[in-house]
Parts: structure tokens; C-alpha cells; sequence
């Protein structure tokens, strides 16, 4: 008997599982442990894991909501409120930190040496300073620098700049916008099925059209020709100084304005890195190869090197992606009101929860994180090589 | 960052929290040192001086605790937390008494599982505007921009008081004092807004106190004290008799003054001898004090006036409601016997 457990242990395959068994128990006692633990000790201290708190009122007010929000809602939807703020942060931080970056990244490798140095002096200042400075500089420098509203600074009278924020004309749309709404849909529709239309030609016929012009040139048209047609069905709330405040418009607070620009500049750094990395990982003799056939540079560029660049790109920007998310939560630095501020801030002290709005915040995050990532990778096997 | 922490302190209040809840007395003379959670800065209430030593009349009575417990007022090591980190850091056994500003509400006393000792100031959340906004009552304050200090029950009373009256702002919230100030300065924010002793604390500090008014209205009630964990009697019992020596030895006229003297003679009201240990106090022992425990806490820290007159007086706050019943206040002492 002995003989033969020896004989399995040596055999390298069964050693493979058992090992792997063995650890898989080891998990998931400690896993075990520490839900015990937790359950244990929270009957000592006689709280009981309840969510029922996410259904009474939340009870406070927060200044910014993307759906409506008074404080007779729920914690519930204060929470969801607080993360449609994150995904605004995160939305535009991520595209701007995109373009930005992407820019920086082909300027640090322009043969201009002065475009080159200020590319890197910008990537080395940036990335070396902590995300949170970059947060309460860039608010500091709102709140400190820009003046109070009543000697706001005045853009054409209809948008204004102040230490409270930024106000600008909002649209609103009156009856008859669907057909704005329809052509716009239309619009976009053409565009894709132009753009297949003509590289099809392109691979039959050779010839080229201008798409990408006509595309904007329809894009704009249609909608456009919608709001004639039903006599312009917008409006627009122009922002007015009553009382201590400005009202009507749109209002961009100080604390959404720094942080999605410091987010989106830090990470534009990172950004910039990959991008270098990612044409320097092309060997030279595709750029050589492609010139020698009378390519332009942008042809080049757009045609031989971005499509290969971008295999090697894209996994560590996914990960730029999830820092800059993740990072968003530093937002209760300077008191934006996103998940981790109500959820994870007010709501818990209000409720004293902490287990469970910490688990809730938790795999709110986990659960973003996953969605992003998995796009990326779903990004990423479409422009893999494809082995032949 | 404050988050890990939190998050650090609830899994530490979990996995520690058994050895934590019996036998506060023997942990704290076994250690030879009391933990007190007090405020992370605020004038008059908890501040550092220019030595660096913690100051304030919630500081004061962690030193009367210590005083009580270990016959030594500096036997004293300070954790501050914020509004947000307060009770995490409590239940986690950071500290043995929370002496921060905490107002006694239903859901902290029953839903977080403390133990509200009693009162040791009554407040009320308050504003506080610039003279030149102009502005005379809270309830010219429609549309203004408020900056709050986050985790307490300034947000509630807030949206309440502004729902109540019609009016419509828009809340700014800051996680510490300190950051709050700064951007009230900055005039991110037309008003500030916590407890009013926070309001006198804060302006204060400011380079021209003048410029700023703190505005009559009070919108809530907000009783004040020292909090313990659940869980142990004895300890609890400990603190408020503290807090209640403290305002008896106001109300028998005993201050750091004279409490030596009057605790060597006989005295004609009893319940001097009684507090002072000069008359047996029937039960005591089963607190674990020794017969000066009194005269500890009054000679080093001084009575409830004194304690008051040292650390608030300089921030113009009067006794009001702080005063005891006999002069107009709300403090009525149960009797040492």
C-alpha cells in the first residue's frame, strides 16, 4: 500500500493534482476561517451582515446627480448616483487621457528635439508626482486662482468661469426633437455602412474615396437639416448670477473639472510610455519597407506600424484604463461625491455598515474593472495576428 | 487612503474585537496608559500646543479618566480620527473612550453597539458666513454653496433644515476640519457649517475673526459626549462617574484649588466627603477605584468650570445650556451617594 502511494507521489502528473488538491483545501479552510471569523465576531459584538439600510432614506443631499436624486431616496440610489459619478470621471478621464497620451507618445519620438524634450520632461514630471497632488493642485488652482461669482470671468455673457465651478449654456430639447434624434441615428448608420462599402471597392476597383469627408459632411448635414425642418426644437438655459450663485445652465464643479483633468493627465504620462513602447517594438525594417514602396509617412504610420503597434499596446493600456478608475476613487480628497464618498463615505456613517457598504464598494469595483477588461480583451483578439 | 484604513480598522475590529470587550479596567492598568480617540484638531475641543502636547476640553477628560484609573492625568496616549473613522476606530479597541465632539443619536447608541456616557456639552449645528455677504438669518441662505464636514449629523439636519424652509443649496463635503476651513477661506463655499462650538473653534483661528459671523440660527439639537464600547458595565460606569465628579465638584464649589484641603477635613455637606473618599462611597470597589479617585481627577484636571473656562472661554463661547441647572443650564447632576 505504502508502495504504491510512493509510486503516485513520484509519478509526476498525479503529484501535479494532488499538490493542487492539496492547496485548493488549504484556500478554501482559510476562506472558511475567515467568514467564521467574521460572522463569529460580529455576534460578539451584536451586529448582524444586514442590506436592508440600502432601502431606507438616505437622508442627504449630494451635489451632483446624473439621474434625479433628492434626499428622501434611498441609500440605494444615493449609491447608484454616486457611481454614475465615478463613470463620468472615468468615462472622460479615460478619452482624454487617450487622445492626450497618444499625442505625447508620437511627439516623444519626433525628431524635433524641442517637441521631443518638452514630451519628455512632461512624461517624467507627471508620472513622478503622487495622483493625489496632481488632484489638489489642480483643485487648489480652480478654487484659489479663478474669482468668486460675482466678479466671475464672463465668456460671451453666456458661460462664466469661477472658484465655484464653470457654467455653460445647457441645450434642452423641446417637441420635435426625435427627427434630431432619428437623423443623428441615421447618420451614423450610413457612415458605417459607407465605410464598409468603400474599402470593398477599394479592394475590387483600387480606387480610393474621400470617406472620411463625406462621412462628416453627412454626419453634421442630416441632424442639421432635422432641426431646420422642425424650426430649431432646442433651447438653451443660459446660467445667471441670483443670489450667491449662478443658476440655470450647466454647472461643472471645481471638484469634477480637477479631477477628471488630473486624473486624465497623470495617466496621459503612463499612456504615452506604451505608445513609445509600443512603435518602438515594431522592428525598423517595416517602416523601411513600407517607405521603399512610396508610402507617405502618415500611410506609414496609420497603415503599417499603428495596426501592429497596437497588438503590443493595448493589454498594458487596459490596465492604465483600470488604474485610472480605480484611481477616481481619490476623489474624496476634495469632496466629489462618487461611490466611495456616498456609499462608502456618508452612507456608511450614517448607517455605521461598514461590512457591508465596504463589500458592496468592493464588488462595485471588482465588477467596472471586470467590464473593462473584458472589453479590452474582446478589443485586442479582434486585432491580434491572425495566424495563416 | 482613508478607506484602506477603515477597511484595515473594521477587519482588525473583527478579528480582534473578542479580546476587547471584557475587562477594560485591567487592560488599561496592565498597560499602565489610557487610549483616548479625540478630534484630529480643533481649537479649544482638541489641538496641540506650541510643545506639542494635546490640549482641550475634550482632552481634559481623557485626562480625567486617566486621573480616575491610574492616579496619573498624563497617562494619556492620543488617536485622532475623523468624523468618518471615529467609530470603526472604537470598536476596533484603538482607544478605550471616544472623547471627540460626538453627538448622541438613536442609531449610534442602539444600531452601532456604543455606550453614550452622558452629556459634557450641548450644541447645535450652526453658520458661519463672511460679515460681507451680508446675509443676517440662515434663512436668506437660498442658493448658497455649503461646505459640510462629512461624517457626522451635520448632513441630515441640513438637508432638513433647507427641504424644511424651501430652499435650495449646494453641499460641498469635506472630510476634516482643517480641509474645510481652507476652502470656506478660499470661498469655494458662502457658508460653513458644523456644530456651533466647531463654528467659534474655526473662526478663531482665522487671521481676522472679525470678518466672520456666526449667524443666530441653531438647527438641531446635538448633545455631546463621551462615548464606550457595548459590552462592558464597569467601564462605562467608570466614565460617566467621572463626568458627573467633575460637574458635582463645580457645583460643591471643589477646585483644583482647594480639593486637597477640603478632602483632609470633615465637611459639613456629606457629599464632599463622600466624592473626596474622606466618608465611604458604598460600591467603589466593584468600580475598581481607590477612595481618591475624585481628588485625582479634580487636583490635575480641575472641576467641569475650570475645565471649560481653560479650554472654551478663548473662543468666546459662553456656559448657556453648559451651564449647571442652578444657573440657568441644562446640567443636572445625579447625586454621589
Amino acid at each position: 500500500m505504502s508502495f504504491d502511494l510512493l509510486k503516485i507521489w513520484r509519478n509526476e502528473k498525479s503529484r501535479e493534482i494532488i499538490v493542487q488538491i492539496i492547496v485548493l483545501i488549504i484556500f478554501g479552510w482559510f476562506i472558511s476561517w475567515l467568514a467564521g471569523n467574521v460572522s463569529g465576531n460580529f455576534e460578539k459584538l451584536g451586529k448582524d451582515l444586514s442590506f436592508e439600510f440600502l432601502f431606507i432614506p438616505a437622508g442627504y443631499d449630494i451635489n451632483q446627480y446624473l439621474i434625479s436624486y433628492n434626499n428622501r431616496d434611498s441609500h440605494l440610489r444615493a449609491a447608484v448616483v454616486g457611481l454614475l459619478n465615478t463613470g463620468l470621471v472615468a468615462f472622460f478621464g479615460i478619452i482624454i487621457a487617450t487622445i492626450f497620451g497618444l499625442f505625447l507618445g508620437v511627439l516623444r519620438l519626433s525628431k524635433n528635439w524641442l517637441a521631443n524634450k518638452i514630451a519628455y520632461w512632461y512624461v517624467e514630471f507627471t508620472r513622478n508626482v503622487p495622483i493625489l497632488l496632481h488632484i489638489l493642485l489642480w483643485h487648489g488652482i480652480i478654487i484659489n486662482t479663478l474669482p468668486h461669482p460675482k466678479q466671475a470671468i464672463d465668456i460671451l455673457d453666456v458661460s462664466y468661469l469661477t472658484n465655484r465651478g464653470f457654467y455653460i449654456p445647457k441645450p434642452i430639447a423641446e417637441a420635435g426633437i426625435e427627427l434630431f434624434y432619428l437623423f443623428t441615428i441615421i447618420a451614423i448608420i450610413f457612415a458605417i455602412l459607407f465605410n464598409k462599402f468603400s474599402k470593398k471597392r477599394q479592394e475590387n476597383t483600387g480606387k480610393q474615396l474621400p470617406v472620411f469627408w463625406i462621412n462628416l459632411i453627412v454626419i453634421i448635414l442630416l441632424p442639421c437639416i432635422a432641426l431646420i425642418l422642425n424650426n430649431f426644437p432646442i433651447s438653451f438655459s443660459i446660467p445667471e448670477l441670483k443670489g450667491f450663485n449662478f443658476r440655470g445652465g450647466l454647472h461643472l464643479s471645481p471638484e469634477l473639472i480637477a479631477l477628471t483633468f488630473a486624473l486624465a493627465i497623470y495617466t496621459a504620462a503612463f499612456i504615452a510610455e506604451i505608445v513609445r513602447a509600443g512603435i518602438l517594438a515594431i522592428h525598423k525594417g517595416q517602416r523601411e519597407a513600407a517607405e521603399s514602396i512610396g508610402l507617405k509617412p502618415d500611410k506609414v504610420m496609420n497603415l503599417v506600424i499603428l495596426p501592429q503597434a497596437r497588438r503590443v499596446i493595448i493589454p498594458p493600456l487596459t490596465s492604465q484604463y483600470l488604474n485610472l478608475t480605480k484611481n477616481s476613487s481619490l476623489a474624496i480628497a476634495i469632496g466629489y461625491m462618487d461611490l466611495v464618498a456616498t456609499l462608502g463615505g456618508i452612507s456608511l456613517n450614517q448607517t455605521g455598515r461598514e461590512m457591508e457598504t465596504m463589500v458592496l464598494v468592493l464588488l462595485i469595483y471588482l465588477c467596472i474593472s471586470l467590464s473593462i477588461s473584458s472589453l479590452m480583451n474582446w478589443y485586442n483578439y479582434r486585432v491580434k495576428l491572425v495566424d495563416r | 487612503m482613508k478607506i484602506k484604513a477603515i477597511l484595515a480598522a473594521s477587519v482588525a475590529g473583527v478579528m480582534f474585537a473578542g479580546s476587547v470587550l471584557a475587562g477594560t479596567l485591567d487592560d488599561v492598568r496592565a498597560r499602565g496608559k489610557l487610549n483616548c480617540i479625540i478630534n484630529t484638531g480643533l481649537a479649544g475641543f482638541a489641538a496641540p500646543d506650541d510643545k506639542g502636547n494635546w490640549q482641550g476640553f475634550d482632552v481634559d477628560f481623557c485626562k480625567a479618566v486617566a486621573a480616575a484609573v491610574l492616579g496619573d492625568a498624563n497617562k494619556v496616549s492620543y488617536t485622532t480620527a475623523t468624523g468618518k473613522t471615529r467609530f470603526t476606530k472604537l470598536a476596533a479597541g484603538e482607544g478605550e473612550i471616544l472623547s471627540r465632539n460626538t453627538t448622541w443619536t438613536f442609531s449610534r447608541d442602539v444600531d452601532l453597539a456604543q455606550t453614550f456616557i452622558g452629556v459634557n456639552y450641548y450644541d447645535g449645528q450652526g453658520f458661519m458666513v463672511p460679515k460681507k455677504l451680508g446675509v443676517k438669518s440662515a434663512k436668506e441662505l437660498d442658493g448658497a454653496s455649503v461646505c459640510i464636514q462629512t461624517g457626522t449629523t451635520t448632513e441630515l439636519n441640513l438637508a432638513e433644515f433647507f427641504a424644511g424652509n424651501k430652499m435650495k443649496y449646494n453641499p460641498v463635503p469635506i472630510e476634516t476640519n482643517a480641509e474645510a476651513q481652507e476652502l470656506y477661506k478660499a470661498g469655494r463655499c458662502d457658508v460653513y457649517t458644523t456644530d456651533a462650538s466647531g463654528l467659534y473653534a474655526t473662526k478663531m483661528s482665522f487671521d481676522n475673526p472679525d470678518a466672520h459671523m456666526v449667524l443666530p440660527e441653531i438647527v438641531s439639537k446635538e448633545p455631546l459626549g463621551p462615548v464606550v464600547r457595548h459590552g462592558d458595565d464597569q467601564w462605562a460606569d467608570i466614565v460617566s462617574w467621572v463626568l458627573r465628579a467633575m460637574m458635582s465638584a463645580e457645583e460643591k464649589g471643589i477646585t483644583s484649588k482647594n480639593v486637597k484641603k477640603l478632602a483632609a477635613q470633615d465637611n459639613k455637606d456629606k457629599e464632599i466627603n463622600r466624592l473626596l473618599g474622606k466618608d465611604p462611597l458604598q460600591g467603589l470597589s466593584k468600580l475598581g477605584l481607590s477612595a481618591d479617585w475624585a481628588v485625582n481627577v479634580i487636583s490635575q484636571v480641575g472641576n467641569y468650570a475650570e475645565s471649560f473656562e481653560r479650554n472654551l472661554y478663548p473662543l468666546t463661547i459662553v456656559r448657556g445650556m453648559n451651564a449647571l441647572y442652578r444657573d440657568g443650564g441644562l446640567h443636572y447632576i445625579p447625586p454621589i451617594k
